[in-house]
């Protein structure tokens, strides 16, 4: 009955509304603020991406079309109501828990791991999760008291551990570690008591050196030790690190233009128009831009965390301020792994890496929180009326 | 105890909620702030480093050899020269695997121990990234096209066009010339490693070796830019090498090759020398080897060949053979006589075949048996190359008087020639003696000096310059090979004896070829203009007393040295001449009419030497 209102309030009228221009973006669920920092991002990105991957059109013409599919996808979900989110949470998660164990049996290999699945396109269930994640905790937590009682934190624990095994599993470390950052970060957000992170960060001491001794891969022992000393395998797992240090230090303040960065034109830099993008931008368009871009980032993080603070209900406070500290995570592990302060892990730089999953995913959170953003004047209008 | 509300109340879990994001948010901001401070480290304070390894990620600096100088000889006609050839070469970054791709190399076209070896040992030095490796030079034109059909599966290898030495006469003048050879190991650690940049080759003897700062040129680099498999994309910068300096030399091709027609079949070694310059018109020595063998690296077998044959083709006689110039000398040692005045010409003795010192029972015989007669005065001694008249002039002379003379001469000293390697031979002395033998000198050591016998040892090439002087009167020239600018060497050192003296000195040796019993009156038949000359015979064994030596029953190893000395036109001198046989029997036999053919092929080369024709 709350799906049949949901598409009812869509098409009603609202009657004082209807003069207000700041109601009429609010009509069609828009943020305004968010979609122009959004936009900028995308054109950002794709300057960057032509430059990046060698001036090849095609491949921006291909990026330009997912960010027209996430642009889309973020309008559509903006005309769904919080509820309904709240409500159907669990059904993306359980979708892509199923599409994670579909990997290992029907997925693609590609450099050692299977993370791709292909269903006329290819794309990876992981990045699925990393969304669907702080929306089922965020839904689950919502409707329980704060803090979270140990029965829930358990079966929030238990959420969250099976889709990192799964992804751990692939192996894809890296996209596990942001699975569980933004899943503790609902947990976190909900009040968890002290004594449980007290207790989890003795366990992470404890499950850090079991998981070297047996869990890690051996390459990914190598890009740790890579991590602390760069010059140790000049040719091997190092070079990408050196490589790209070399490409953000050799921008120097000024950068060295759009398209004249001579690490990656020549292609010394690898993985230079995915996970590598922002050595191409640093050493393009040096510290000046990166700070600009950083700023970007963070407008867009404090447009979050005000949706995130000013929403309504309970369920859009947890998703709004656990997405935005993902969306956070996501640039500081891609930026930190490039330049040489976190292990290198397949973390894409939201709006810049080439990569269709993980920027329709964005959008799509996105999407929910413009959803959550414009939930506010619903409400008002409730009031009022 | 469960410290959470029984209650939901949203007041309480909103000012819950905001803390935590606010703790939160404060985390991200810190977390923020170090990954700036890293940018800041990398990109402002660490600046310049990573700019300089970008670039030199970026640009690579390739030398461009220069080519070496070309030799010609006094007409113009290349005797070196730089002709194209192709070398395989493996750049390492571009090999997937090193060992594999050897081995298709090996499976296409024949590489030989040594240059597997060579190229491991390059391998091990420091290479710029990119900087190829060669693996084998001079490629046939079937390999190359084996090479070029199979390209696609021999990443990595590399095919490029090199100047490499070739001499067209071949070993006519292998020793003179010399040759150039891969650097090796030793030499790798002493040349200028920027100077050598680029080049493979450098010169191992003769004049390659001499002249090998002028002949290598000067090295220039291009800057390129490339991307990260080592392909220029574009060229940034070019400075130009500046090539090798050509050589021309006194040498004339002609008389040359004639020089080493000559001595073919034989040891030996010919040296002539034109008086007026002391340039040098050719110098040969045989047997020889072909010097384009070294060029791209010469096998084994080959090598061994050469360096193990009983012959020594690699030994070049003209300036290394050093032989006792036998009778060849007595026209110095009586110049020094007449110089000194122990004699006059008109001072005769009579020869009965031997000389003993006084006090002494031991007969120093003449060569001829029954000697040469009475009345036997400097010339006939000379004309005949009466030995008892010389061994006479030790009753007259000291050691230290022939000595002085043979050193004036240029005995016992290097010629100074622009060659490396030379000899300096033996002037025996007093001083000398006690030095290398550790003994006193002995009146019958005189004896033998005055002969040219003895401990007396010269080089071919000292024996010219000594010619060329007496033909000279005096005029003691460095020999040269490479002409100079003012193409006219000066006068080292003038030898004041008295124009008679000089006069009679020519004369006798006028006679020695022209004369009724000249010893070189065979080759005087037919002759337009007059040569002067000596010949001398050398012996190799020792004859006892009573022995008579005979030429036929001799092992060839044993027979004497043929040795002839001679100058014309005698009354205009232009070029001196000096020939060594070995083990050929005597000089007026052997020698002699090696020189008369050097003499006609040069008149006929110049007839103006011949005066106003």
């Amino acid at each position: 009955m709350m799906t049949q209102n949901d598409f009812v309030r869509q098409m009603r009228p609202g009657n004082s509304a209807f003069y207000d221009t700041r109601s009429q973006w609010n009509r069609f669920h828009c943020d305004i603020p968010m979609i122009v920092l959004l936009l900028i991002l995308s054109t950002v990105g794709l300057l960057v991406l032509f430059s990046a991957s060698g001036q090849n059109i095609s491949l921006v013409k291909s990026q330009l079309v997912r960010f027209g599919i996430g642009f889309i996808a973020m309008i559509a979900l903006a005309q769904i109501h919080p509820r309904f989110f709240e409500r159907w949470a669990f059904l993306p998660y359980l979708g892509g828990i199923l599409l994670l164990i579909m990997v290992p049996l029907f997925g693609i290999e590609k450099n050692g791991a299977q993370r791709w699945l292909s269903i006329g396109v290819q794309f990876q269930p992981s990045e699925i999760i990393k969304v669907s994640i702080p929306l089922l905790l965020a839904s689950y937590l919502a409707k329980r008291s704060f803090p979270p009682s140990f029965k829930h934190v358990f079966f929030s624990l238990l959420f969250i551990a099976i889709p990192v095994g799964l992804v751990a599993n692939q192996p894809d470390l890296g996209t596990a570690i942001l699975i569980a950052i933004a899943g503790f970060s609902v947990l976190f957000l909900s009040g968890l008591p002290g004594r449980y992170l007290i207790f989890s960060s003795l366990s992470l001491a404890v499950v850090i050196p079991m998981g070297w001794l047996y869990v890690l891969h051996d390459y990914q022992k190598q890009r740790i030790i890579t991590l602390f000393d760069p010059e140790s395998d000049k040719l091997g797992a190092a070079w990408n690190i050196i490589q790209s240090t070399v490409a953000i230090g050799s921008g120097g303040f000024n950068g060295k233009g759009w398209g004249h960065g001579t690490q990656s034109q020549l292609n010394f830099l690898p993985e230079s128009s995915t996970d590598f993008i922002i050595a191409v931008f640093a050493e393009e368009f040096g510290l000046f831009g990166v700070l600009l871009l950083v700023a970007l980032y963070f407008a867009l993080i404090a447009r979050c965390l005000l949706i995130s603070v000013r929403a309504q209900s309970m369920f859009g406070m947890l998703f709004a301020g656990s997405y935005t500290v993902l969306f956070f995570v996501y640039i500081f592990v891609n930026m930190g792994m490039v330049s040489g302060i976190l292990p290198v892990v397949g973390v894409p730089l939201p709006f810049m890496s080439f990569g269709g999953t993980s920027v329709v995913t964005l959008m799509c959170g996105f999407g929910i929180l413009m959803a959550i953003s414009t939930e506010k004047n619903d409400m008002e209008k409730k009031r009022g009326g | 105890m469960d410290n959470h509300h029984p209650f939901k109340s949203p007041q309480f879990e909103r000012q819950q909620f905001r803390a935590r994001l606010f703790f939160g948010t404060s985390l991200m901001v810190l977390l923020v702030s170090i990954l700036l401070g890293r940018y800041y480290y990398l990109q402002v304070i660490k600046y310049e480093k990573f700019m300089t390894r970008s670039e030199s990620n970026r640009v690579l600096v390739e030398p461009i050899a220069p080519t070496r100088g070309l030799i010609y000889d006094r007409n113009g006609v290349l005797l070196a020269q730089n002709r194209i050839s192709f070398s395989l070469s493996v750049v390492i970054e571009r090999a997937d695997d090193l060992g594999l791709l050897l081995e298709e190399i090996s499976s296409l076209i024949t590489l030989s121990d040594k240059e597997k070896s060579q190229f491991y040992k390059q391998l091990n030095r420091r290479r710029r990234p990119f900087e190829s490796v060669l693996l084998k030079m001079d490629l046939s034109e079937e390999e190359q096209a084996i090479l070029a059909v199979n390209q696609y599966h021999l990443q990595g290898s590399l095919v490029t066009a090199k100047l490499l030495r070739e001499y067209p006469f071949g070993q006519n003048f292998a020793h003179a010339l010399g040759y150039v050879g891969r650097i090796n190991d030793h030499e790798v650690d002493t040349l200028d490693p920027v100077l050598y940049t680029g080049t493979l080759v450098l010169g191992k003897t003769g004049l390659e070796k001499k002249y090998e700062n002028d002949l290598l040129g000067r090295v220039g680099y291009q800057t390129v830019e490339v991307n990260n498999r080592g392909r220029m994309m574009r060229l940034l910068q070019r400075e130009s090498p500046i090539d090798g300096k050509d050589l021309h030399l006194y040498l004339d091709y002609r008389l040359q090759r004639q020089a080493y027609r000559l001595l073919e079949g034989e040891k030996g070694a010919i040296v002539v020398i034109e008086i007026d310059t002391g340039g040098v018109l050719a110098m040969a020595s045989a047997p020889s080897f072909n010097p384009n063998e070294f060029v791209s690296g010469i096998s084994h077998k080959s090598y061994s060949e050469l360096t193990h044959s009983s012959e020594l083709p690699l030994f070049d006689r003209a300036l290394r053979g050093q032989y006792p110039p036998g009778s060849t000398v007595k026209p110095v040692y009586g110049l020094a006589a007449l110089d000194e005045g122990v004699i006059n010409e008109n001072y005769r003795i009579s020869d009965p075949g031997y000389f003993k010192l006084p006090n002494s029972e031991h007969k120093y015989r003449d060569w001829k048996k029954g000697g040469h007669g009475n009345n036997i005065h400097l010339h006939d001694a000379i004309v005949q190359s009466c030995d008892t008249f010389f061994y006479n002039l030790t009753n007259l002379m000291s050691i230290d008087t022939f000595d002085r003379y043979g050193s004036a001469f240029g005995f016992g000293q290097k010629t100074g020639i622009d060659m490396p390697l030379e000899r300096k031979g033996i002037m025996p002395s007093r001083s000398w003696k006690q030095e290398a033998r550790s003994m006193r000198w002995y009146t019958g050591d005189t004896v033998n000096v005055s002969i040219g016998q003895g401990y007396t040892l010269t080089t071919p090439i000292q024996l010219a310059v000594m010619t060329a002087g007496i033909a000279s009167r005096g005029e003691m020239r460095t020999p040269q090979l490479v002409q100079n600018q003012q193409n006219i060497l000066p006068v080292k050192r003038k030898i004041e004896i008295s124009e008679n003296h000089w006069n009679y000195v020519h004369q006798s040796m006028e006679d020695v070829v022209h004369g009724a019993k000249g010893t070189a009156r065979g080759i005087s038949k037919g002759l337009n203009y007059k040569i002067a000359g000596k010949t001398g015979t050398v012996q190799v064994i020792k004859i006892k007393q009573e022995e008579k030596y005979d030429a036929g029953a001799t092992a060839k190893r044993n027979r004497d040295h043929a040795l002839f000395v001679a100058f014309a036109p005698r009354e205009n001198p232009k070029i001196a001449v000096a020939i060594v046989i070995e083990n050929a029997g005597s000089g007026s036999s052997q020698a002699a009419p090696v020189a008369r053919k050097i003499m006609d092929a040069y008149m006929n080369f110049y007839p103006e030497a011949l005066g106003g024709l």
